[in-house]
C-alpha cells in the first residue's frame, strides 16, 4: 500500500517537474509544479512526518506559488516569446552533454548504493521541535529566521520607495 | 450470531478502511443535505430580515425550493465561452469542490462514543468486530489536523484562480485576482489565530483541543483566547468570503467574479464548494473555540446523544450568525479591506500570540 503510494507520488512529481520545463505556457508550467510541490508533500508524509508534509503544501504550493501565479496573471503572460540570438545549436550539444552526465552520476549511485528500508525514527511534530529547539541546532535556526526577517523587511522598504 | 469466517477474520487495517468509506459515505451526503438546506435557510432568513417572505411556494415553507433550483440548475444550458481555456475551464470547479470535501476529513463532526452491542432484530448483521467498539464522525484522525486544514485551505485559492484564468473574461479575472488577494491576505491572520489554541491546548490534533475545553464554559477558547476567536472569526467570514467580505462578488463592480462564465451544474458546484467551506469554518470554529460538543455546564453531561446536540446547535448558530451578518452590514471597500487585513488583523493577531506564549511559559495558563 505504501509502496504504490509511493510510487505513484514520485512518478507523478517527475511528470510535473518535466511538464514544468517542458511546455511554454507560464501558467501550465506553474500548475505542474504546484502538483510536483504536492506530490513531494505525500512522500514527506509516507516517511512519517505529517508536519513536514502540512508545511510543504503550507508553504510552496500554498503561499508561494499562489504569488508565482498571481504575478502571471497580473501581467498577463501568454507564451514565453523565442528568445532570439542564444545560438541555438551550441546550447542543444551542452544540453546533450550535460544530460550524459547527470544520468551518469545517477547511474553510478544507483550502482553502488544497496537499497535497504529507510530505518525507522521518530519525525513527529514533538521530536522535530525537539530538535530543532536543541542546543544543536537553536543558533542555527533562530539566524535563519533572523536572515528571513532581514529579507522581509528588506522587500517592504523596497517596494515603498515608489509609493 | 457471528456472520461468517471471512467478514469476522478482517485484519485491523482492513477494518479501519471499511469505517473509513462508511463514514466518507455518511459524511459528504450529509453535508451536501445541509448546503441545500443551507441556501433555503439563507434566503428565508435573509427575506424575514428585510421584511420580505423569501421562497415558501414549493413544499411547506417552501422546503423544497432547494430540489427545485437544482432541477432547473441540471437543466440549464452548459456554456463554455469560446476563447476559453477548455480544460483548465472544467478542470477549476471540480478543483474547487475537491479541496473544500478535503478539508471536511479530519474534522471531527460530534463527540466520540461507542457502536451498539446488539442491533437487536438486524443483530445477525452486525459484525463482531464492531460491537462496543469506540466511533466517532472523523474520517481521518491525523497528527496535524489543524495544519492540514490550513494546507487544503490554502490549495483552495487554486479553484478560484484557475476559474477566473481560464474563462478568459476580463471580469472573471478581476474577480479572480480580487478572491485570490483576499484570499491569502486573510490566510495570515486565520492561521495566527490558531497558534495561542495551539499553544495552550499543545495539540494540533483537534480531537485533542476539543477535550482540552472540558468542564465549564470558562474553559472554551472562545473566552480563554478571545481576541484570537475574534481574529478567527473575522478572517473565516473573508476566507470564504462572506459579507461583508464578498468583494470577489461585488455584482455592480465585477458582475459575479470568478465565476461570470459558468452556468448549469458547473456553477452549482463552485456554489456547493462555497457553502460546504463555510460550514468547514463553522465546525472548526466550534471544535476550535466554543468547546465543541461539551455543555459548558459542570453537571450536564456531553456524552451520547447529547453531544451531538450542544455541537450542531452550536455550529447552527454560527451559520445563523453568517447570515446574520449578510443581512446587517454592508460590503467593505476595496482598500478597506486590505488595510484592515494587513495593518489592523495581524498586527493584533501577532501581539495576542505574544501574550499568549508569556503567559504559557509564565504563568502556565
Amino acid at each position: 500500500m505504501d509502496q504504490a503510494l509511493f510510487y505513484a507520488a514520485a512518478a507523478l512529481a517527475v511528470v510535473g517537474a518535466l511538464v514544468v520545463i517542458g511546455q511554454k505556457n507560464p501558467i501550465y508550467s506553474a500548475f505542474a509544479l504546484i502538483v510536483t510541490l504536492c506530490s513531494l508533500s505525500v512522500i514527506f508524509g509516507l516517511l512519517g512526518s505529517p508536519f513536514i508534509a502540512a508545511l510543504q503544501v503550507i508553504v510552496y504550493a500554498g503561499a508561494i506559488m499562489v504569488l508565482f501565479l498571481f504575478v502571471l496573471m497580473l501581467l498577463n503572460v501568454k507564451r514565453e516569446e523565442d528568445v532570439p540570438g542564444h545560438g541555438g545549436r551550441a546550447m542543444a550539444g551542452v544540453a546533450v552533454v550535460l544530460v550524459a552526465l547527470l544520468a551518469g552520476q545517477a547511474g553510478y549511485v544507483l550502482w553502488n548504493t544497496t537499497l535497504a528500508p529507510a530505518p525507522a525514527f521518530d519525525a513527529s511534530t514533538r521530536r522535530m521541535s525537539e530538535i530543532l529547539f536543541s542546543p544543536h541546532f537553536l543558533y542555527v535556526f533562530e539566524a535563519t529566521s533572523i536572515l528571513i526577517l532581514a529579507a522581509l523587511v528588506g522587500a517592504v522598504a523596497l517596494a515603498k520607495k515608489d509609493a | 450470531m457471528n456472520p461468517g469466517p471471512t467478514l469476522s477474520a478482517l485484519s485491523p487495517a482492513a477494518q479501519e478502511l471499511i469505517l473509513a468509506a462508511v463514514k466518507v459515505a455518511l459524511i459528504i451526503p450529509a453535508l451536501q443535505g445541509v448546503f441545500s438546506l443551507m441556501t433555503w435557510i439563507e434566503r428565508r432568513v435573509l427575506a424575514f430580515m428585510q421584511f420580505r417572505l423569501g421562497p415558501n411556494r414549493t413544499g411547506p415553507f417552501g422546503l423544497l425550493q432547494p430540489i427545485a433550483d437544482g432541477i432547473k440548475l441540471f437543466f440549464k444550458e452548459e456554456l463554455m465561452p469560446a476563447a476559453a481555456n477548455k480544460w483548465a475551464f472544467l478542470a477549476a470547479p471540480v478543483l474547487a469542490v475537491t479541496t473544500s470535501f478535503l478539508a471536511v476529513a479530519v474534522l471531527p463532526f460530534g463527540p466520540p462514543f461507542k457502536l451498539p452491542q446488539t442491533l437487536w432484530v438486524l443483530d445477525r448483521f452486525w459484525p463482531d468486530w464492531l460491537r462496543g467498539r469506540d466511533f466517532q464522525f472523523q474520517i481521518a484522525t491525523i497528527d496535524v489536523g489543524l495544519l492540514f486544514i490550513f494546507a487544503i485551505t490554502a490549495l483552495g485559492v487554486y479553484g478560484v484562480v484557475l476559474a477566473g484564468w481560464a474563462a478568459n473574461n476580463k471580469f472573471s479575472m478581476l474577480g479572480a485576482l480580487r478572491s485570490s488577494a483576499q484570499m491569502f491576505s486573510y490566510e495570515i491572520a486565520l492561521g495566527l489565530s490558531f497558534v495561542g489554541v495551539i499553544m495552550i491546548s499543545g495539540s494540533f490534533q483537534i480531537g485533542d483541543i476539543v477535550a482540552a475545553q472540558a468542564g465549564g464554559f470558562w474553559n472554551w477558547y472562545c473566552i480563554k483566547q478571545f481576541p484570537a476567536f475574534i481574529v478567527y472569526f473575522i478572517a473565516a467570514a473573508a476566507e470564504v468570503a462572506r459579507t461583508p467580505f464578498d468583494l470577489p462578488e461585488g455584482e455592480t463592480e465585477l458582475v459575479a467574479g470568478f465565476h461570470t462564465e459558468y452556468s448549469s451544474m458547473r456553477f452549482a458546484l463552485i456554489q456547493m464548494a462555497e457553502y460546504i467551506n463555510m460550514i468547514t469554518v463553522s465546525v472548526l470554529a466550534t471544535n476550535l473555540f466554543l468547546g465543541g460538543w461539551h455543555s459548558g455546564i459542570p453537571g450536564v453531561p456531553s456524552e451520547g446523544l447529547l453531544g451531538f446536540v450542544f455541537w450542531g446547535g452550536k455550529v447552527a448558530f454560527l451559520l445563523f450568525v453568517f447570515i446574520w451578518l449578510r443581512g446587517t452590514l454592508p460590503r467593505f471597500r476595496y482598500d478597506q479591506l486590505m488595510h484592515f487585513g494587513w495593518k489592523t488583523l495581524i498586527p493584533v493577531a501577532a501581539v495576542w500570540i505574544m501574550i499568549t506564549a508569556t503567559g504559557v511559559t509564565l504563568w502556565g495558563w
